[in-house]
């Protein structure tokens, strides 16, 4: 009999295949887990609806869910339901230490350009906010280019949606 | 068709269009800069798309890939705005300009909607499109007032109030700041959409019914 718990468990060891030092689940992409039986309902929602990584991830899922024995059926919940706020705590410091600047809180407001380009986001290398805007657009859609002024260090700013 | 599924692929097309015309620009770009952000932004919208078509191939029991690549040039919903190509960049930017402009004013009624699904799915999109606009916004600051830019605008304004059905082109008039005049409709289509089909659809086309 597989538990939800064990579901889990098993869905937090799936890395994200473009961020690999964060899993799905500190991603916080995994919205709900069902067991019916051997059959196993996950949902997720992408972080961005052009993610390449969209198939591979699926797969990834479905994968783990057999390994449990359990018979998967993976959705893909298109809704509003993922903010980067979601993104846990544990997610927000793998990312900081490997050198992605985590996403800053959304809260209840749009981020704006003025902010984007205001010296607040901090540098995941030296930690200072004296850091500009370089491209609001980077490898993946999810992250912004910035650069240090302080220890002279360009870094990804995963966006804030 | 139902008035939802037809809504769905205006707005699916459009940003299927959209998101190959700004594919145009990666390696060509001005800057590396803007290389890397139209083809971001063509990525962005092009995954908007497949979102459409999904919800839309539900309600026609086809599959988003057959809307997509399988119909006629003549079928495609997409506003003539979208179509036009090879534009020097005072026009790319003022067709990014417009076309997010009068996108986020679809979106905000689409967020609106009792249609759960169209509003949560209008609603995660609006979440993306808000860096197009910010990007957008930038360069519109950076060229307002230019000559250019401003005939660009000027060409460009009656292909911009076609996006948008007739009750919502005030509310573009006013943030664009320009008057409403008669606007170039869906339904007409340039050769260079059945180009652009041509090539998109080429690699599908040479092998029918292969699974990729």
């Amino acid at each position: 009999m597989v538990t939800e718990a064990a579901v889990w468990d098993a869905l937090a060891e799936i890395p994200d295949p473009e961020i690999p030092v964060i899993s799905l689940v500190d991603l916080g992409v995994v919205r709900d887990v069902a067991v019916e039986g051997a059959r196993v309902r996950v949902e997720f929602t992408p972080t961005f609806l052009g993610c390449p990584a969209l198939e591979v991830m699926r797969d990834a899922m479905a994968e783990k869910v057999r390994e449990l024995g359990g018979e998967p059926d993976v959705q893909v919940i298109n809704d509003d339901s993922w903010s980067t706020d979601r993104i846990s705590a544990e997610g927000r410091e793998k990312l900081r230490e490997s050198g992605f600047a985590p996403p800053a809180p959304r809260g209840e407001s749009k981020p704006t350009l003025v902010q984007l380009q205001s010296a607040v986001f901090r540098c995941p290398y030296c930690g200072s906010t004296d850091t500009r805007l370089e491209n609001i657009f980077g490898p993946t859609p999810c992250r912004s280019l910035r650069y240090c002024a302080s220890c002279r260090q360009p870094f990804e700013q995963f966006k804030t949606i | 068709m139902s008035e939802r599924a037809q809504r769905l692929l205006e707005l699916a097309d459009d940003e299927l269009i959209l998101g190959w015309r700004d594919s145009e620009w990666t390696g060509v770009a001005p800057s590396l800069e803007e290389d890397v952000a139209f083809s971001s932004i063509a990525q962005n919208e092009i995954g908007h798309a497949r979102a459409l078509y999904e919800l839309a191939a539900r309600d026609l029991e086809t599959t988003a890939d057959e809307l997509a690549f399988d119909r006629d040039p003549s079928e495609y919903r997409s506003a003539p705005l979208v179509e036009l190509r090879r534009m020097d960049w005072a026009h790319t930017i003022a067709r990014h300009w417009l076309y997010e402009t009068a996108d986020e004013i679809r979106l905000e009624s689409l967020k609106a909607s009792e249609d759960a699904e169209v509003a949560g799915l209008a609603a995660k999109m609006d979440r993306e499109e808000a860096y197009h606009r910010m990007h957008a916004a930038m360069w519109v600051g950076r060229l307002r007032g230019d000559e250019r830019f401003e005939t660009a605008v000027d060409d460009l304004w009656p292909y911009a109030l076609g996006v948008l059905p007739e009750e919502q082109r005030g509310e573009l008039a006013e943030r664009i700041g320009r008057p409403v005049v008669d606007a170039v409709e869906r339904g007409g289509h340039s050769d260079e959409l059945r180009e652009l089909w041509e090539e998109m659809t080429m690699v599908r086309r040479s092998v029918p019914g292969a699974t990729w």
